[in-house]
């Protein structure tokens, strides 16, 4: 292709899955409220939340109900108005138990405090430290499925000081097209966010990178960029996994973060740019996150569409609003193509890092058989890290911890590349997690030794 | 002729004079090694499972020579016998240990416990319970995917592919532990070996409210403590809606089998009931084991 010569992109490896992007068209919906919810107290990295009402409250949308403690955790809001019906352990997306609240739905009771007009808030009035207390309070959490919470990022360490924003409208991942809808229908709102983003971060210069597969969006978001100042978008060649912050800074910098460092650490700071719209709900608007864009999508679906859902919606509701689940249904897949997991049970809740529910037919998710290593190096040549995954793998099979530890599997970033290229159809990455897993452990002992 | 000659004189002459240094380097770096270590780890049954804690049995070998008592040291394998071998080559004291065999704390075979879903990952227990909580709902219960097999250096386990769980041949398990560090979801437990190879054991560690348990397997363990009311010789206890019975405390009386509701209490190599009352109340345990049983002997 010509007109992507001269874009930037990452150097090391990558792939280039088809894009499936079925719903890029389709603009968001609202989806009606469910009859109950069930909210998970972990929904973000690090610390679960503390619940603050009781079985029996009625709460409000938007009302407070856990707190996150500590450093690096996250607040929880109610996303709907209703009754506390049960507060108890509940399968999360991997079936295992984790604390939970669920909520019967009455009404649609919003907190007195929440402006709920679409108008455009532009002016900032707040102080960056009141900005930043906002963002903590509204438990704002990294929308591109990570979930880390947002308030750690931008607290930046006493030395470090950051150069830079980016913005990451990148969404490398085939289907989703959640962050595609948000950057075309509220592309103003994420520049006010953005803008309050670098107010934090005392920043004044801020790059939006977005793949050039969503024309659209670049055209859009340079178009209101203009009158933003300091914003700047930068289309990207279209590379899996490009939105992985380490390999969008290379794109957009040129820099490398080094391993086992921070973006800071070569003067950037990466946020979505749902989070860069939550933020600006948050602050402009005082609305915490109670409800994010997800992508219900597949090719057998017969209304793939992207949704504004209340986080706590069942899975299973999201399928019925998108025609339902079809009769030759092999996979339900949450979050994207290449980094989702398949579901265990469609009555899981939806999570603030959920960004996309895939619905894969048999035919599509059938496995080939496993075959030995044919030593193609295939799987090392599209590592975006530069990693060996063949290595890697035969080492956790093995038990060589310490020697993986050297090879240094933690920099892997478990974006599937290397089993999604291999011939033989090894099953890579789920043996270099595992041995992440033990590495890590390892690690943690020793430093309580 | 003498071309031969001053061949083979050179070559041997290179040859006598590398011997001598080799011969003095040998003295100068020789390495003082306490002889007893060979006669230890000739006594030891060289199998180098790991199972005592070291790499292999020249490192045990050298451990129970250096170390001062044997309190810490023991060889799963050679079991007391061997110990005890290498305690009167020492001149030290060894305390008695009973031998030990592993049991799998879980009875979710195909028919007790119902799959919800079709799991096609990597076939290793270790993934797939990194992943989820497995192709049931049981969060603990067994994955059924040879993790254990693969790692027993005796074949002492092997998977029962119409129950979907392991089974262990007693005679052959040495109690290395290695299948214990090898399970993710920690079903399997060394228990104190018995006359005849007998045990009686609670098969589940599913710690869930009863009504749970029950719904995700109809042989779980629903913490209903009638067992630990039973026992006479306390060797049952309670925690987390789980009962465990203590192998050490366990007179074998097979009272708590027949008063277990669910049957997640198994009796192992047990002869079956005699008197007329017994044969009434023979419950679904008895054919479990029995089950059991014949599995051994296939």
């Amino acid at each position: 292709m010509s007109r992507n010569q001269a874009l930037t992109t990452y150097k090391k490896g990558g792939i280039h899955p088809a894009e499936y992007k079925l719903t890029d068209k389709s603009p968001v919906q609202i989806l009606p409220l469910p009859e109950k919810v069930t909210i998970l107290l972990s929904q973000h990295i690090g610390v679960p939340a503390i619940p603050v009402v009781s079985k029996g409250d009625t709460v409000k949308v938007g009302q407070l109900i856990a707190q996150g403690i500590g450093f690096v955790s996250a607040n929880i809001h109610s996303s709907v108005s209703g009754k506390v019906v049960k507060i108890d352990s509940l399968p999360d997306l991997t079936g295992y138990k984790k604390p939970a609240i669920v909520i019967e739905v009455e009404g649609d009771d919003w907190e007195e405090n929440i402006i709920q007009s679409t108008d455009l808030l532009k002016d900032i009035t707040l102080s960056k430290d009141e900005i930043l207390e906002k963002i903590r309070e509204s438990g704002i959490v990294g929308l591109g499925g990570a979930a880390f919470p947002s308030h750690v990022k931008l607290i930046l360490p006493r030395d470090k000081n950051a150069e830079a924003l980016i913005i990451n409208g990148v969404e490398c991942e085939p289907y989703l097209t959640s962050d595609h809808r948000l950057m075309l229908e509220y592309g103003e709102e994420m520049m006010v966010g953005i803008r309050l983003l670098m107010k934090v971060l005392n920043v004044r210069k801020t790059m939006i990178g977005i793949e050039n597969n969503k024309a659209d969006a670049v055209y859009h978001l340079k178009d209101i960029a203009s009158k933003f100042p300091g914003i700047e978008v930068y289309p990207l060649k279209v590379k899996y996994p490009q939105g992985s912050e380490k390999q969008l800074i290379e794109a957009l910098t040129d820099r490398e973060v080094p391993s086992r460092k921070l973006p800071v650490d070569v003067g950037v700071i990466v946020h979505n740019v749902s989070t860069a719209y939550a933020v600006y709900e948050a602050v402009q608007k005082n609305k915490p996150l109670i409800n994010r864009i997800v992508t219900v999508s597949g090719k057998s679906l017969k209304k793939p569409s992207n949704f504004v859902v209340r986080i706590g919606t069942s899975v299973r509701f999201l399928i019925e609003a998108a025609g339902g689940l079809p009769e030759n249904t092999g996979k339900v897949i949450s979050g994207g193509l290449m980094m989702g997991k398949a579901l265990n049970s469609l009555d899981v809740p939806v999570i603030k890092g959920m960004s996309g529910i895939l619905v894969l037919s048999e035919d599509e998710t059938k496995r080939k058989p496993i075959e030995t290593c044919i030593r193609c190096s295939k799987c090392v040549t599209v590592c975006p890290m530069g990693l060996e995954p063949y290595l890697l793998m035969s080492l956790t099979q093995n038990g060589n911890f310490y020697r993986l530890e050297k090879e240094m599997v933690l920099d892997c970033l478990e974006c599937g590349s290397c089993s999604y290229i291999c011939p033989a159809n090894r099953p890579l990455l789920d043996y270099i997690r595992l041995g992440k897993t033990d590495v890590n452990k390892i690690i943690r002992e020793r430093k309580y030794v | 002729m003498s071309s031969i000659l001053i061949t083979i004189l050179s070559l041997s002459s290179i040859g006598i004079v590398a011997a001598i240094i080799l011969y003095l380097f040998a003295q100068k770096f020789k390495v003082l090694e306490n002889p007893i270590i060979y006669d230890v780890e000739d006594a030891l049954p060289a199998a180098n499972c790991g199972g005592c804690g070291y790499p292999g049995c020249r490192n045990f070998a050298e451990a129970c020579v250096h170390s001062d008592s044997l309190d810490d040291l023991y060889c799963p394998i050679g079991g007391q016998e061997t110990m005890d071998i290498v305690a009167n080559l020492l001149g030290k004291e060894v305390k008695q240990t009973d031998p030990r065999v592993a049991v799998i704390r879980c009875s979710g075979s195909f028919e007790n416990r119902p799959r919800t879903n079709h799991y096609d990952g990597a076939s290793s227990c270790a993934v797939a319970s990194a992943l989820y909580v497995g192709d049931t709902d049981c969060p603990v219960g067994c994955l059924s995917m040879d993790d254990c097999v693969e790692v027993c250096e005796f074949e002492a386990i092997y998977m029962n592919r119409k129950t979907g769980l392991p089974v262990v041949i007693d005679e052959k398990c040495t109690a290395c532990g290695a299948c214990v560090e090898a399970c993710p979801r920690d079903i399997i437990e060394l228990r104190k070996q018995n006359k005849k190879d007998r045990h009686i054991f609670v098969s589940c560690i599913n710690k869930e409210k009863g009504g749970i348990a029950r719904k995700y397997c109809s042989v779980a363990c629903i913490g209903c403590t009638k067992c630990f009311k039973v026992c006479e010789f306390e060797a049952i206890t309670m925690g987390n809606n789980l009962a465990f019975i203590d192998s050490d405390m366990c007179a074998l009386c097979r009272r708590c089998v027949t008063e277990c509701p669910t049957n997640a209490i198994l009796e192992i190599n047990f002869p079956p009931r005699r008197t007329k009352t017994d044969e009434e109340k023979k419950t679904a345990s008895d054919k479990i084991s029995e089950k059991v049983k014949t599995d051994i002997k296939e």
